[in-house]
């Protein structure tokens, strides 16, 4: 584990009467990429401003280390924002934008000329310090809030969704950028953002939040691999959930068939929750022994590298992601190992994810009225 | 183009015949002499009035900085109230506007006489009587008191449109509130600075009732000056129309100056604190 820098202890946060965060408990490594996931609303924006000292908590702590930093007004925390509205300062240009942190610091003005050209390098704004900020593109604004927070070398960066405004291409450079930099220079990042292939591709710990709770802490790995409930198997990637029963530790009863199981402690004859992920699901013909189920295809769905298939099973939709192709209609076998199915204890989320049916009638209606526009699905 | 031009030509009207117009004939009379022969001779004369000018200028340019100075801060205030309360703040900044002019001065005449309510009430508290009426101070006072709303009211329209992220980021990079205000807010409230200082400079140079009632005789300004050379004793349209013109090449200078130094702030920055 590494060294604590920010510990948020039993943090309980309100504003405007309702209740923001609640119980709310992250010790972040000295020089770790934390990533904040979580839907909008949930409460990830508060929990930076509580880092940062903008919001002080109605219960609970910040610690800085070992020191408590809860009562420390924010420009005295050695933490740095880029705030989700990137917040440039409008009567200065992209150059004193930059310099500003260390203009305050009074650093010298050589120093800061050779400072400020490095961090617009970085961020691929050469040639643009005397615009003014008014005059340039959303991306080119980010970049210059990113710079401008990094000018200042904080121990801590909090950065709220600092790429939402890139296109793919920007946003990918970006994202080995900003992993680059925080490995170079060892800063501890907490990266808040509702992508959760960024989210997973970038950070050493990801934190999945739901109303302003934690609902799994963990590697991208872990919280892919194993999430602790149906709401983080919902949110990262693609899930479907199924009621199963843990008959005895290591076997587990569901779809109608007993899988071995790599999980256990949950008792026996437990209802649990099963996530088999929909790439973990090979097709096979129903007359094979390989078939653990069969079902109708209802919908396939070309998605580049491979297809997305919603399979009928007795009434619950299935999804599967597949190079194999299939055709509507088709009654096809699906194979599932018991590396693939993963055991969650019942939670308030069970029942609430994690069946594609919805989604199906969506698809089936928008090929039926083939004019209309299926835009929500 | 055709359509804006149409559009336009009312405005055009307008402008031609109630400013360019006047601003003509007030060029034409300043250099020419009652039989409309062409004369440098009222401009000339301008100059013996000098301390009249540099009076008013003094007694504008003081009553512009305390606007300033007492308008800022209550600007800034209303501009964090929180907004169900901001509407009722400006209207009372805004409520003795709407009492004529002439009233509010006579007002004030009343308020610091000799034998005035201030002057009876320090009387009554055992206090000496003080000189008010017919001084320097008592013509600035005059013009603060009807010319602050024109302060505030730019500048409170400039605060509230600045967005309190900004703060925020200025207090992440380590600015603390005195820094947050020099760097930040007070830069970034320039234009409403400018346009305050414009619109109480202004009048307060060119006016001519504050000082009639409340300076008395020694406190001529410019404004008694013109209006002597019109309607007064003086009569002189000529020498009154070359007064006019000179004020207002002053006034254009000044307000260059004060538009060069905002845009000094804005190239500069940071760097001039
Ligand atoms: N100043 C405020 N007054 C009242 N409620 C607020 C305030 N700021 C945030 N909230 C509420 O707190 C909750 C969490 O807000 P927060 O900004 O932390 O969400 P978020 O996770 O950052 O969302 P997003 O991904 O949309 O940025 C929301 O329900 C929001 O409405
Ligand atoms: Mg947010």
């Amino acid at each position: 584990m590494l060294k604590p820098i920010i510990t948020l202890k039993d943090i309980a946060v309100t504003l405007g009467g309702e209740q923001v965060l609640k119980n709310f408990n992250l010790t972040i490594g000295d020089g770790e990429f934390v990533t904040l996931l979580g839907p909008s609303g949930c409460g990830k924006t508060t929990v930076l401003r509580t880092i940062g000292g903008f919001i002080t908590p109605d219960a609970g702590d910040v610690f800085f280390g070992e020191q408590k930093i809860t009562d420390v007004p924010p420009h005295k925390r050695a933490v740095n924002t880029i705030f989700q509205k990137y917040a440039l300062f409008p009567h200065l240009n992209v150059y004193e934008n930059i310099a500003f942190g260390m203009r305050i610091k009074g650093k010298k003005e050589d120093e800061i000329r050779r400072t400020v050209n490095e961090m617009l390098h970085m961020v691929n704004l050469d040639g643009m310090a005397r615009r003014g900020v008014g005059s340039l593109s959303g991306g080119q604004q980010q970049r210059v809030a990113i710079a401008r927070a990094l000018a200042n070398e904080p121990k801590v960066l909090l950065l709220d969704e600092p790429l939402s405004a890139l296109d793919l291409k920007l946003r990918k450079d970006m994202q080995s950028e900003l992993k680059k930099i925080q490995q170079a220079v060892g800063i501890t990042f907490v990266f808040v953002t509702h992508d959760q292939e960024e989210a997973l591709s970038m950070s050493d710990t990801v934190v999945v939040m739901d109303k302003g709770q934690i609902q799994q802490i963990g590697t991208p790995i872990d919280v892919y691999n194993e999430p602790k409930n149906a709401f983080v198997a919902d949110f990262i990637g693609e899930s479907n959930i199924l009621d199963g029963t843990m008959v005895e530790d290591y076997l587990v009863e569901v779809a109608g068939q007993r899988f071995k199981s790599l999980d256990s402690g949950f008792g026996t004859m437990a209802p649990v929750d099963v996530v088999i992920r929909p790439e973990d699901i090979d097709i096979v013909p129903t007359a094979s022994s390989a078939a653990h189920v069969a079902g109708v295809v209802t919908s396939v769905t070309f998605k580049g590298v491979h297809y997305e298939i919603i399979v009928d099973v007795d009434g619950f939709k299935w999804m599967i992601q597949t190079t194999d192709s299939a055709k509507v209609g088709d009654r096809i076998g699906l194979a599932l190992t018991p590396d693939d199915i993963h055991v969650m204890a019942r939670s308030e989320y069970s029942g609430k994810f994690g069946d594609y049916s919805s989604f199906s009638e969506e698809m089936g209606m928008a090929r039926l009225s083939s004019g209309k526009e299926a835009d929500d699905a | 183009m055709r359509n804006n031009k149409l559009i336009c030509a009312p405005y055009t009207v307008w402008m031609t015949l109630f400013i360019i117009v006047p601003m003509g004939l007030v060029a034409f009379f300043a250099f020419t002499d009652r039989s409309g022969a062409f004369t440098l001779h009222n401009i000339a004369q301008v100059g013996q009035y000098s301390n009249v000018f540099l009076r008013s200028i003094w007694l504008g340019a003081i009553a512009t900085a305390v606007s300033l100075l007492l308008g800022y801060p209550l600007a800034y205030i209303i501009a964090r109230a929180n907004p169900s309360r901001q509407s009722a703040l400006v209207m009372l900044v805004m409520l003795p506007m709407w009492m004529n002019f002439l009233l509010r001065t006579y007002a004030w005449m009343t308020l610091l006489e000799d034998n005035g309510l201030l002057n009876a009430l320090l009387t009554a508290v055992g206090l000496p009587r003080l000189h008010m009426i017919n001084t320097a101070g008592a013509v600035v006072l005059g013009m603060v008191y009807n010319y602050i709303p024109y302060m505030i009211l730019p500048l409170y329209s400039v605060l509230t449109k600045i967005d309190p992220s900004v703060i925020e980021a200025a207090q992440d990079l380590g600015a603390d509130s005195k820094k947050v205000f020099l760097k930040v807010i007070f830069p970034m409230s320039m234009p409403g600075v400018i346009s305050g200082v414009t619109m109480v400079f202004v009048p307060a140079v060119s006016t001519f009732i504050i000082s009639k009632m409340l300076g008395g005789g020694g406190n001529l300004l410019i404004g008694d000056l013109i209006d002597m050379q019109f309607l007064g004793s003086a009569y002189n349209p000529n020498l009154g129309s070359a007064i006019s013109l000179v004020l207002m090449v002053i006034i254009l200078i000044c307000m260059g100056i004060m538009n060069q130094f905002d845009d000094g702030e804005e190239v500069g920055g940071g760097m001039l604190l």
